[in-house]
């Protein structure tokens, strides 16, 4: 056993533990050594594979026996340097901003979800992916749950409810595939690697593909992709002002990394990722809450990353995963700058803020460099990244033109990435510093954050300029990085600066037009999280508390505390199946039992 | 030590016969449980051992002839690779439980019963260990009435804290009857058409009977059908299986929290066993399976017991009563193993009895410490003991988990087993409902994890501290080793897979 061995997920899970039982002084230490630990575990992994084969594509480190299989818990795909890398500095800096507070659950919840995540950026078989996926679910609804309000309780059983169906969908998924794969005789039926049968097999569904439609379904509900966008917007915003900041990084972000490993060049993916763009402006422009605007960008961000991960050539997968870094520094800063507002004023509404660029100078600061950085305004590092991403596009768009394949899809898709460049620029790079603040003065006068809120964001806000004027050292750990010197001339090039500008200053200019109409009131959006909302209450208040109604009579009394219909209502049919009846009745189930054998054997089956 | 080898399949049974019966005289105070502990103790090394030559060793059956009567004439006991982990099952739980019972039964049981408890208690591994090694159907028959006989002592000795302990044992005396008389009624009829009562040699004469079905002149169809209805519906009843489980959520529930957690772990177990016992190696596949289609009935019946049982258990409140509907459906599942009929099916079963059994035994022991401190196990009582009882809130979750089905988690293992048997024959409804009833244990699992981590103590209530270590550690042992076997596969799936392949006839 030496160090290759133990999965970098492991040490943060372990840390989690520790965290847990240990008094406030180690925690501190904790936080801050395990990321470390962790990442320099993953990066011994990771220089391992590289060493072995340069492309490092899927090389496996370490294995271990489970059930008869051979599982890969230390696997390093292509784009595993890059996510492990994030979600380690992530966590570090991450347990850094929520270390003064005393909620010693909500950390080690957080490395368990961390864990979870690495868990599943070094899985090479689906059984461990399965695994880091659920340990996720689990610390993600803990940390939701450590917020302690109604709403926050509430919208983590919904989380989890919706979670754990994913998490169902996907294993369906694996057992099917593997099944099928098994039964043919395949030697490896449970690696996980590219799905390149999807590519072409996605337009059609049968029982041949069944099990990867399913994973994919699985996959997606974590990504947030339609019809599951609804639990980024409605979940996290409820959570802790840390908690928050963990939640906007490792769900969505270990969806794309499994996507872009099992799914890349699955055109799917890129309907979604434009349907995900428009959709996350949209709701972000109407909303009030200025962590529910941020959560509601998360969802337009991570369609960039679908997009990249869908068109599938190497420039466009580096610049998904590329964004993806970029992206989680960035919307760690922007939550970790609402959560600072949020820890000081204790309001979460634009329109009760305003003004706090008086006495919250640091939080300020970092909260528009990452408005910018989100804008992917020049010098940051949402430009070096998105940059990416969109030229891929254009370049997919060439190839195909010039093979003579119809690019009709390309080209729609970078028009709507560069309208939605321009939205992200009004909601989340105008508006949440605007309205927080600037705007009117709502006469608060908070101070800046605990040192160690001021030291985390400034740390992300720093990396979110050196990425911007020094991306090389992102574009060597990329998935296709033999490809990255090319890169930097991608980026900066004249005609792309231009353009970036001209862009950003006219949607800065109909921000300001349009700013009357641009005010919230103060209300609630009711947004398509009706399902969670509305629909599925209903369903349980309307058909699944009538049949476990029905199903019992004796216990009124637990009946009365069951929301919904009062006693009375028609049973159905089902109503008697499982009550307690008095003995005699059991005895004539019994015979009819006796009966339903002797009828079946002798008279429904001809044979006999 | 050579004397002790030879007989030690006997000394499985008559052990804890001489014991109980010596306790029942002589078991004043606590030397009742001294006695119990130490004659499951040396069960559970005996077992072990049986399984260690079965599984490892080999040959991979061990044959006594009880006072060296040849076979098809005296009763034989036949040690398999099946019944080796069955009865190593019902050793562990047994003798874990009766570590736990010394202290758990002394508020529930007037101190001058107490000899009588352990002596009932020791009969009833008895039954259930006797059940598991015979390989004669009569002798399986008494057995099977002992085992019930003293299951409805033991469960009406609950009466001390609630008078409906004894409207249980009375429900469940008249229903374990009617099971039993089933039983015996179809052993009656295949005894009519073979002459014989040994399983092996039932099964060797059938053979020679069903050859006869395919020629122009078949003898003894109808009997030999109506006997195996009979003998399905009398271990359907004994198995607690949809639709005949109805005697077992209160049994559980109004029972003495140790006889609980053995019930549990033992019990319904035992009547799987019987049921791929007599399906597999005395009536054979061919017939039950292929020519009678007997899997479809049973996999609706366990499909049925998997929704229902499901469901009742997310709306119970007492958490005792959510635990004994959570068998309902955790049954289900071993029978729908049953029915699968290929390997990885019976894989699932067998590591689904032995999983289930360390889960839903930790569970119902965490139970016992809850009903211990706080005098209660309605979900009320669970509130807020996640800051008071750590411990055995930690065990009950873990054990919960188990029932989820949550990766490295025993029940994890068996699920898997399970999914893929169903998908083998291709029965896409059956492993969906099998995922479905994953979410629906998560939500009764989830019902009392919110009471215990986020309910608050309800006002006014008593002080309550951390379960005493004598209930405790056996908790704790349970729980951590449904972990382990989670983690760490290896053994039950080589345990199961030489059972499976043992009774399906493959090469090992």
């Amino acid at each position: 056993m030496t160090i290759n061995d133990i999965p970098p997920g492991v040490v943060l899970l372990v840390a989690a533990v520790l965290m847990a039982v240990l008094p406030a002084r180690g925690r501190w230490f904790v936080a801050l050594a395990a990321p470390v630990l962790a990442l320099a575990d993953a990066w011994v992994a990771i220089n391992d594979a590289w060493a072995a084969d340069a492309a490092g594509v899927a090389r496996y480190v370490s294995t271990w026996q489970f059930l008869g299989m051979t599982l890969r818990p230390v696997t390093v795909h292509a784009p595993t340097a890059v996510f492990a890398t994030i979600f380690c500095l992530m966590t570090g800096v991450g347990g850094l901003y929520a270390l003064h507070h005393n909620r010693r659950f909500e950390l080690s919840a957080a490395l368990v979800y961390a864990g979870g995540a690495l868990v599943c950026v070094f899985a090479g078989d689906l059984i461990t992916l399965f695994v880091g996926w659920e340990i996720m679910t689990l610390g993600s609804t803990t940390i939701l749950w450590c917020a302690r309000t109604e709403g926050a309780s509430r919208a983590g059983l919904r989380y989890f409810a919706l979670h754990a169906l994913g998490g169902v969908l996907l294993l369906a998924g694996i057992a099917l595939h593997a099944g099928q794969l098994n039964a043919a005789g395949h030697a490896d039926p449970l690696a996980f690697a590219h799905f390149a049968e999807m590519i072409e097999g996605w337009t059609s569904f049968g029982w041949h593909n069944a099990g990867l439609w399913l994973m994919l379904i699985g996959m997606l509900v974590n990504a947030g992709a339609p019809p599951f966008s609804a639990w980024i917007g409605d979940a996290y915003p409820e959570a802790t002002e840390s908690g928050t900041v963990f939640l906007s990084a490792f769900t969505t972000k270990t969806a794309v990394f499994t996507l872009m490993v099992g799914f890349a060049g699955v055109e799917l993916l890129i309907y979604l990722g434009l349907w995900m763009a428009i959709y996350g402006i949209i709701y972000a422009i109407l909303e009030n809450d200025m962590r529910r605007i941020l959560a509601y960008s998360i969802v337009n961000q991570v369609g960039f990353m679908l997009v990249g991960v869908g068109v599938g050539t190497k420039l466009a997968i580096d610049g998904a995963a590329a964004h993806a870094f970029a992206h989680i520094i960035y919307k760690a800063l922007l939550m970790m700058s609402a959560g600072s507002v949020l820890h000081a004023t204790g309001r979460r509404k634009c329109t009760q803020l305003g003004g706090l660029y008086r006495t919250m100078p640091v939080t300020m600061w970092c909260g528009i460099i990452g408005a910018l950085a989100i804008s992917s305004f020049p010098l940051t590092s949402g430009f070096t990244t998105k940059s990416m991403i969109l030229s891929g596009i254009t370049e997919q768009a060439d190839v195909m033109a010039r093979i003579g394949k119809p690019h009709d899809l390309m080209i729609a898709a970078w028009f709507i990435l560069e309208a939605a460049s321009a939205g992200v620029f009004l909601h989340a790079g105008i508006k949440f510093p605007w309205f927080v603040f600037f705007q009117k003065d709502s006469g608060l006068r908070p101070a800046d954050p605990p040192w160690n809120m001021q030291t985390a964001m400034v740390i992300f806000a720093g990396l979110c300029l050196l990425l911007g004027m020094f991306p090389g050292p992102l574009y060597a750990i990329l998935p296709y990085k033999a490809e990255a010197a090319s890169y930097a001339g991608v980026v900066y090039n004249y005609e792309y600066l231009l353009s970036m500008f001209g862009l950003l200053l006219f949607s800065g200019l109909a921000f300001f037009v349009l700013l009357p109409m641009l005010k919230r009131k103060e209300m609630i959006t009711l947004d398509t999280d009706w399902l969670y909302r509305r629909f599925f209450p209903t369903v349980w208040r309307e058909v699944i508390v009538p049949i476990l109604r029905g199903l019992d009579h004796a216990q009124k009394t637990v009946l009365e505390k069951l929301p919904g219909r009062p006693m009375g209502e028609p049973r159905s049919p089902l109503a008697r199946l499982g009550t307690e009846w008095a003995v005699s009745v059991p005895v004539f189930v019994v015979t009819l039992m006796l009966v339903i054998y002797l009828v079946v054997y002798f008279v429904v089956l001809p044979t006999a | 030590m050579e004397l002790i080898q030879l007989h030690l399949p006997a000394l499985i049974v008559v052990l804890p016969l001489v014991t109980g019966l010596l306790t029942a005289l002589l078991g004043r105070g606590g030397r009742g449980w001294w006695i119990s502990l130490g004659a499951t103790g040396a069960v559970l090394a005996a077992t072990l051992q049986l399984l260690a030559q079965v599984v490892y060793q080999g040959p991979q059956t061990v044959t006594y002839l009880m006072g060296n009567w040849p076979m098809p004439y005296g009763i034989g006991y036949v040690v398999d690779p099946l019944n080796a982990a069955v009865m190593a099952t019902v050793a562990l739980i047994g003798f874990v439980v009766t570590l736990y019972a010394g202290r758990s039964m002394a508020p529930e049981i007037s101190p001058d019963r107490a000899r009588y408890f352990w002596a009932v208690w020791q009969f009833c591994l008895v039954g259930l260990l006797g059940i598991t090694i015979t390989g004669d159907a009569f002798n399986f028959y008494v057995l099977l009435e002992i085992s019930s006989l003293s299951t409805y002592t033991l469960i009406a000795m609950g009466h001390g804290r609630d008078r409906r302990a004894l409207t249980a044992a009375i429900h469940y005396l008249v229903l374990g009857t009617i099971g039993a008389c089933c039983y015996l009624v179809g052993i009656a009829y295949l005894y009519m058409v073979t002459g014989s009562l040994n399983f092996a040699d039932i099964h060797a004469r059938l053979a020679d009977i069903y050859a006869t079905w395919a020629t122009d002149a078949p003898v003894y169809k109808k009997t030999i059908i109506a006997g195996f209805a009979f003998i399905m519906v009398g271990l359907s009843l004994k198995l607690a299986l949809f639709p005949l489980h109805v005697w077992q959520p209160n049994a559980y529930t109004y029972a003495p929290a140790a006889v609980s957690a053995l019930l549990a772990g033992t019990a319904t177990k035992v009547g799987a066993y019987g049921m791929i016992r007599i399906v597999y190696s005395v009536m054979g596949t061919d017939f039950a399976f292929t020519f009678l289609r007997s899997d479809i009935l049973l996999a609706a019946c366990a499909l049925m017991a998997i929704l229902v049982g499901s469901l009742q258990a997310i709306k119970q409140t007492n958490a005792k009563k959510l635990l004994a509907y959570s068998s309902v459906g955790q049954i289900g599942y071993i029978a729908l193993g049953i029915a699968a009929n290929n390997v990885a099916g019976l894989q699932a079963a067998v590591i689904h009895i032995f999983n289930h059994a360390l889960t839903k035994g930790a569970m119902f022991m965490a139970l016992g410490c809850v009903l211990y401190r706080t005098g209660g196990v309605r979900l009320e009582h669970l509130r807020g003991l996640g800051r008071k009882m750590p411990l055995t809130c930690a065990a009950f979750l873990v054990g919960g988990m188990g029932l989820i089905g949550v990766p490295l988690t025993s029940g994890f293992v068996s699920k898997w087993y399970l999914v893929q048997s169903a998908l083998e024959r291709q029965w896409l409804a059956p492993a969906g409902v099998v995922l479905v009833g994953s979410i629906l244990a998560l939500v009764y699992v989830g019902r009392c994890a919110e009471a215990m981590y986020f309910g608050q103590r309800p006002e006014n209530s008593p002080e309550v501290r951390e379960a005493p270590l004598s209930m405790l550690v056996p908790t704790l042992l349970l729980a951590a080793a449904s972990l382990y076997f989670g983690i760490d596969s290896g053994t039950t799936s080589r345990v199961s897979e030489a059972a499976a392949k043992f009774l399906l006839g493959v090469a090992p």
